[in-house]
């Protein structure tokens, strides 16, 4: 089991992180969309039902050009094994063995993929889709039952954001979902949590809460204030591993309901200029400890209402910041690419708090919110939803954007 | 020698001292906070432009924003409603003889210590009048609690039932206002009413009296314990916001030593 590793000497120079190979062919780009959603899918024809791999732009049974990605059994056995134990590769170097598996799988096609610790050739496997330090769909083939030893082991490790063993930034402790997410992380193994603290100067009831957690601790931060970004970040931005962005103002309503934009604006300090600032204080600082060992730096965590890709009436403005945030969102994740640090967008769907109370149920529990973004982490999906509506919404949108933000206008019957 | 030329005199030599009452305009200085579906008071916020860097190199600037009413601010007429239509009620058509005069203070500091919603009451103003004389006609009246002491959450006070500090009683104020006419009311808390002032008759007692009356408020202010009773001016001039209901501005008061401090 991994263990946090010693005090860093001072004398030895941080290993700069360098990006695993990163190209890939549009074809295979569409696996790597299908790994950040947690999903393994293949190539099927849609002409004779081949499954295929890898990625190609036409059918190699019958050089149809039908081919649809389709989720796929993921179940195979491991008929071929190499350890690479020299390579020129730079990012390979430093982990180097590196066990490489030609998996049959039940589906069809055979593929490689890099190895678990506690398999090799002739077990059954089941292969999963990761996003690598590249930000590209790597294959890695894991042992059939899941638990503890899984998550622990190197490659697994390398190929997910988990909190274990890692320092961990909630950026506004006085959202709801912010207990919650404090008290997941710590389960998961989080070695510790930093709880952003703004408006000091105001009562904050769920501070002993926090605090019987143990390894939690308060940190002023209020990302409408550079000063108060930038100070956090010389103290701690050396410390966090993974940055969990919740800060949020929302206000119901469309664009006419107000005589003014005083709210609006409050929406893009605290959402869109808040993200901006986050990223210029600790960006930085965690894209240079990507590859800093057991406890490297991983993820930066968006959480974001699902208007941001299907726009709601009911929070036109939530909707538009965090559509804002996404379109950020994107970009950093392209910055970050080659660090290690991968970028996750949570989506989330009406939260069942004081701004969403008119809307009607299912609404979305502050826990349920705060599972949906630890387990992102523990799997390493860069994109993610929380709650149903979201989840269906995701779905429509992921099928036809432009009929998904039609129907939520209104006037389309159930 | 002119009155002028006696003050510089005396300003040099300091035997008139220049008491600045103002806080500092930080992001962390508490805000007026209302039910968070009504707009809000913006706190402070500082964004630098450039810092003898890339951005300019020889020189160092920031851009601001708050509200009017954000940090030690000055009240016009017309932030209240009873004020909308008080001739002259804005900052930038006030006529600017207001910002310049004498300063009576109200030590109540005993009772805001002792109760933190103690009220102002006439009967405070009276004893204070038997010992000081009366309050003079046109003179700002401060109300000293020493409330600039409180740090972080203890300013504003919050509790469930809203805000708890000292402030001034509706009885005090129209006597303040319409037996004593003074020019305005100026206090150390968030604001010129006490926090629990929605309650009293009328609400906000100060803030509909004063500004009916096309009287001014000071709030937010500090070193309040270093005036006299009696014979301190003051110099509060709020910014020439075209149209605006008030301004954070730096509030200045001229103490003649000899008259010792309290």
């Amino acid at each position: 089991m991994n263990r946090l590793p010693p005090k860093k000497n001072p004398l030895k120079r941080t290993q700069v992180p360098v990006s695993p190979p990163g190209m890939r062919s549009r074809a295979a780009t569409a696996m790597t969309v299908a790994a950040a959603e947690g999903r393994f899918a293949l190539q099927h024809c849609g002409e004779c039902g081949a499954v295929q791999y890898p990625p190609r732009e036409l059918c190699r049974g019958c050089l149809s050009d039908a081919l649809e990605w389709r989720d796929t059994d993921p179940s195979g056995a491991v008929i071929a094994e190499t350890t690479t134990r020299v390579t020129p590769d730079t990012y390979f170097r430093g982990l180097m063995p590196v066990r490489i598996a030609t998996v049959l799988l039940d589906a069809g096609p055979s593929l490689i993929a890099r190895l678990h610790g506690a398999v090799g050739r002739g077990d059954r496997v089941r292969v999963a889709a990761r996003i690598d330090a590249a930000g590209q769909a790597i294959l890695l083939a894991l042992p059939e039952q899941e638990g503890t030893e899984v998550r622990d082991d190197p490659t697994v490790r390398e190929l997910s954001t988990d909190p274990r063993l890692r320092r961990v930034l909630i950026v506004d402790g006085r959202a709801p979902e912010a207990l919650a997410l404090a008290r997941g992380l710590l389960e998961a193994g989080a070695a510790h949590v930093f709880v952003g603290l703004s408006e000091i100067w105001k009562p904050f009831a769920l501070r002993d809460q926090f605090v019987a957690l143990g390894a939690c601790s308060f940190v002023k931060l209020d990302v409408t204030d550079a000063d108060s970004v930038q100070d956090l970040a010389a103290e701690i931005g050396g410390k966090v591993e993974i940055l969990i962005d919740n800060a949020r103002f929302t206000r119901p309503g469309g664009v006419l309901g107000r005589a003014d934009t005083v709210f609006a604006r409050q929406e893009l300090e605290n959402g869109v200029l808040g993200m901006i600032r986050l990223a210029q204080g600790f960006g930085r600082a965690m894209q240079a400890r990507g590859q800093d060992g057991v406890n490297s730096a991983v993820a930066w965590v968006s959480i974001l209402p699902i208007g941001a890709l299907v726009p709601q009436m009911s929070h036109a403005m939530a909707s538009a910041s965090g559509a804002a945030v996404l379109a950020l969102s994107h970009a950093l994740r392209g910055e970050m690419r080659g660090s290690g640090v991968r970028v996750i967008n949570i989506y989330a769907g009406p939260v069942d708090d004081e701004w969403h109370q008119e809307l009607p149920q299912p609404k979305l529990a502050p826990k349920a919110l705060a599972q949906a973004v630890v387990k992102a982490l523990v799997e390493g999906r860069e994109e993610a939803t929380a709650g149903e509506v979201a989840r269906d919404l995701y779905a429509r949108w992921r099928e036809d954007p432009a009929l998904a933000i039609r129907e939520a206008l209104g006037g389309t019957t159930a | 020698m002119s009155t002028l030329s006696d003050l510089a005199q005396a300003l040099a030599s300091g035997r008139v001292q220049v008491v600045d009452l103002t806080h500092t305009l930080s992001a962390d200085f508490p805000v007026m906070v209302l039910p968070p579906e009504m707009g809000q008071c913006a706190p402070f916020r500082k964004v630098e432009v450039s810092a003898y860097d890339h951005r300019g190199p020889a020189w160092r600037w920031n851009e601001i924003t708050m509200n009017e009413h954000t940090g030690t601010h000055f009240d016009a007429p017309s932030h209240w409603i009873t004020g909308k239509d008080v001739p002259n009620g804005t900052v930038d058509s006030i006529p600017v003889s207001a910002f310049v005069g004498p300063v009576v203070v109200i030590d109540f500091s005993a009772e805001a210590a002792a109760d933190e919603d103690a009220l102002l009451g006439v009967e405070h103003i009276e004893a204070w009048e038997e010992r000081h004389g009366p309050v003079p006609a046109g003179a700002w009246v401060f109300l000293r609690t020493d409330w600039s002491r409180r740090k972080g959450a203890a300013y504003l006070n919050l509790r469930e039932d809203g805000a708890h500090s000292p402030g001034p009683s509706a009885e005090a104020m129209r006597y303040l206002v319409n037996v004593r006419g003074i020019r305005g009311f100026g206090t150390e808390t968030i604001g010129t009413d006490a926090g629990q002032g929605g309650h009293l008759d009328p609400p906000y007692p100060a803030h509909a009296i004063l500004h009916g009356a096309g009287r001014y408020g000071l709030q937010c202010m500090c070193n309040l314990d270093q005036l006299p009773p009696t014979g301190a001016i003051i110099c509060a001039a709020p910014l020439k916001i075209e149209n605006g209901s008030g301004s954070p501005l730096r509030v200045l008061a001229l103490v003649e030593r000899d008259r010792g401090r309290k």
